[in-house]
C-alpha cells in the first residue's frame, strides 16, 4: 500500500522493515500493536543510535577535556538542535532535556510556586491526564492559588466559552493538552494561548499525545511552554523535553541541585549556570537524548504531512468499520482529533474485551487512561482504546475488528 | 465427608484440562462467572471492594459452623470467571484450611498470566484479600 505525499511515496511495507517488533507472534498470533497513544515502537535507526553511542563513545558530557567526552557532548548538543529545530524553538537553550512530560510539567508547575500568591488562578482542561492535574493541585495548596476546570462537551471538545468566562486578571497560567490521550481531540490552543496572553496568564501545552501526530511551532503558537516525550514519537522512554521562552526559564529557580546546573559553588554561595544547564542537575540521559534526536530524524525523513494524511485513513477505515458492529458506542468525535478511538460496547465491560482481544494477538489499552474526570464525565468505569501509528494498516484493522467481533459473542 | 481445598482444586484443573484451546478455557470462565451467585447488594459497598483491579471486585466473608462463606461479584465477567473459581475452591471451608491452601492450581489450569502482581485483574489481590479473611476469622476462632 502506498500513497503519494509530498513527491515521496509513503510505502507503510517498507517502513514496517524498520520495526522489528512488528514481526513478533503474541499469544500465537501475528502482533497487532494498538496502544500507541501508551507508547510508540522503535525503529532500527533509533536502536542503532543506541548500540552506536553505547559502543563507541559512552562517556560523561561537558566536562570531560577528553576527545570520548568531547564527542559525546557534541551529539548531545546536535540532538538539542534538532530538536529546536523541529518545535522551531527560537534558540537551543529554550529546549531543556527532562526525563519526560511530566518531569517538564513538575519543573514548570514547581518554579511557579514562588511566583505566584492567594488569590491567584489556574486553568486546567477537564480533558487533562492526571499527570497535568495533580501538579497543579499541589502547587495550588502550596501557594492558596485556586484551581478552575474548562468544561468539556459529550463530543469531547473543550468548551470555549466557558474557557472565556472563567479567564480573568486573576489568572496566571493556563494548563491544557494539545491532544487528549484518552480520546484523541485535537484542542484549539493557538486561539487559547492567544487569549490568555491578552489577560496576562502564561500558558503551558502538553504536546505528548500532539508530538508523534503534529509538528508544533513553538514560536508560530507563541505558546510560553511545550513539553513532550520521546517515546511516544518513536524514541526511547526515559527522555523528553520541555521547551520554554528564554525569558520563563530565567524568572524560574532552578528545580533541582546537582552537578552541571551550577557556575561556581562555596559554602556561603552558589550562582547557577546559565540555561539550559540550570535546569539539567546530574548527569542527563545522554543516550536516551541523541537517540530522541535519532528518532525525530526518523519521523521526518518520512514526514508529518504524510504521516497524519496516512493516520487519517487509517482512523477513518477503523471508525467506519467499528461502528457496524451493534451496541458500539465512540467516545470523543470530535472532528478535530488524532487517530485515537475510545469505546466501549454495550452491557459489556472494557477489561473483558481487552483480554480477549489480547489473546487474539491484538494490544489495546483498557481502562481510565489516567484520565478519570473524563471517565466521570461519561459515568464509564473506562474505554478500550485503539490507537493507530503510521506503521499500522488497514489489514491489522481488519484483525483488530475480527477479534473484537470474536469477543462480543464469547461475552454476550 | 466434604472435599477438602486440595480435591476441589484437583477437580477444576482435571476439568480445564479437557478444554483444546485457549477459547474454551476463557468460555468456560465466563459462563462459571455467569454462574456465580448474586452477592447480596448490601455487601457491594467500597469497604469490600478489592484495590489492584482494574474491574470492581467485591468480596464478602461470613462464618458458619467454623466455616468460612465467601459470596463475590464484580463488573467485568472474566474476573467473575476468576472470583467463581477461587470461592468454589476456597469457599465454606474451615478458616485454617484456607490459610494452608496452596495456589498452584491457577498454574494448573492456564491462568498463570494473571498470577503476575501486576496485572491489572489483580487474581493476586483476590487470593491475598481471602485469605486476610481467613486468618482475621481464625483469630476470633481462637
Amino acid at each position: 500500500m502506498s500513497i503519494a505525499t509530498n513527491n515521496i511515496a509513503f510505502n507503510v511495507d517498507e517502513i514496517r522493515k524498520d520495526f522489528p517488533i512488528l514481526n513478533r507472534e503474541v499469544n500465537g498470533y501475528p502482533l497487532v500493536y494498538f496502544d500507541n497513544a501508551a507508547t510508540s515502537q522503535t525503529p532500527k535507526q533509533v536502536m542503532y543510535a543506541i548500540v552506536d553511542y553505547y559502543s563507541n563513545y559512552n562517556a560523561n558530557i561537558h566536562r570531560g577535556v577528553h576527545s570520548l567526552s568531547q564527542e559525546a557532548t557534541d551529539k548531545y548538543e546536535g540532538a538539542r538542535k534538532k530538536i529546536q529545530q523541529h518545535f522551531n524553538a527560537g534558540k537551543s537553550h529554550e529546549i531543556i532535556f527532562t526525563s519526560g512530560t511530566t518531569h517538564g510539567i513538575n519543573l514548570v508547575a514547581s518554579g511557579f510556586s514562588s511566583i505566584l500568591k492567594e488569590g491567584d488562578e489556574i486553568l486546567v482542561s477537564a480533558l487533562e491526564h492526571h499527570s497535568n492535574i495533580v501538579p497543579w493541585q499541589m502547587l495550588c495548596e502550596k501557594t492558596g492559588a485556586k484551581l478552575k476546570v474548562i468544561p468539556m462537551n459529550e463530543q469531547g471538545e473543550l468548551i470555549y466559552e466557558s474557557f472565556e468566562e472563567l479567564l480573568s486578571e486573576k489568572t496566571k497560567m493556563v494548563f491544557l493538552n494539545h491532544v487528549s490521550n484518552a480520546l484523541g481531540t485535537i484542542n484549539p490552543i493557538k486561539k487559547i494561548i492567544d487569549r490568555a496572553h491578552e489577560k496576562g496568564a502564561a500558558v503551558l501545552i502538553d504536546g505528548a499525545q500532539a508530538a508523534p501526530h503534529i509538528k508544533a511551532d513553538v514560536q508560530a503558537l507563541d505558546v510560553d511552554f511545550y513539553v513532550v516525550s520521546a517515546h511516544k514519537m518513536c524514541g526511547p522512554t526515559g527522555v523528553g523535553v520541555l521547551y520554554g521562552k528564554e525569558e520563563w526559564l530565567n524568572k524560574l529557580p532552578p528545580y533541582q541541585g546537582g552537578g552541571e546546573m551550577i557556575a561556581t559553588v562555596s559554602f556561603e554561595k552558589t550562582t547557577y549556570a546559565g540555561l539550559p544547564h540550570k535546569f539539567e542537575a546530574g548527569t542527563p540521559n545522554i543516550c536516551g537524548g541523541i537517540a530522541f534526536g535519532a528518532a525525530i530524524d526518523y519521523m521526518n525523513s518520512i514526514g508529518f504531512e504524510a504521516i497524519s494524511r496516512y493516520e487519517e485513513e487509517l482512523l477513518d477505515y477503523a471508525t467506519l468499520k467499528l461502528q457496524e458492529i451493534e451496541g458500539m458506542k465512540l467516545y470523543g468525535t470530535s472532528r478535530e482529533k488524532t487517530a485515537v478511538i475510545s469505546f466501549n460496547i454495550e452491557g459489556l465491560h472494557p477489561y473483558d474485551i481487552g483480554t480477549l482481544v489480547d489473546k487474539m494477538g491484538v494490544a489495546v489499552r483498557t481502562g481510565h487512561h489516567c484520565a478519570q474526570p473524563i471517565m466521570d464525565f461519561y459515568k464509564i468505569p473506562g474505554t478500550v482504546r485503539a490507537s493507530f501509528s503510521f506503521y499500522n494498516t488497514k489489514e491489522e484493522i481488519d484483525r483488530f475488528i475480527d477479534a473484537v467481533i470474536k469477543a462480543k459473542s464469547m461475552l454476550s | 465427608m466434604s472435599k477438602t481445598i486440595q480435591e476441589i482444586q484437583q477437580e477444576i484443573v482435571d476439568e480445564f484440562a479437557m478444554f483444546e484451546d485457549w477459547m474454551q478455557r476463557y468460555e468456560y470462565m465466563i459462563e462459571l462467572g455467569k454462574a456465580l451467585p448474586l452477592i447480596d447488594e448490601k455487601y457491594k459497598i467500597d469497604e469490600n471492594l478489592i484495590k489492584g483491579c482494574q474491574s470492581k471486585v467485591w468480596v464478602h466473608a461470613e462464618l458458619e459452623d467454623e466455616k468460612l462463606v465467601f459470596t463475590a461479584d464484580s463488573d467485568a465477567i472474566i474476573t467473575k470467571g476468576i472470583v467463581a473459581i477461587l470461592i468454589r475452591a476456597f469457599s465454606n471451608h474451615h478458616p485454617s484450611a484456607i490459610i494452608e491452601a496452596d495456589t498452584k492450581f491457577i498454574d494448573e489450569i492456564g491462568l498463570k498470566e494473571h498470577l503476575s502482581p501486576t496485572r491489572a485483574n489483580g487474581l493476586v489481590s483476590m487470593i491475598k484479600q481471602l485469605k486476610m479473611y481467613a486468618v482475621a476469622y481464625q483469630t476470633q476462632l481462637n
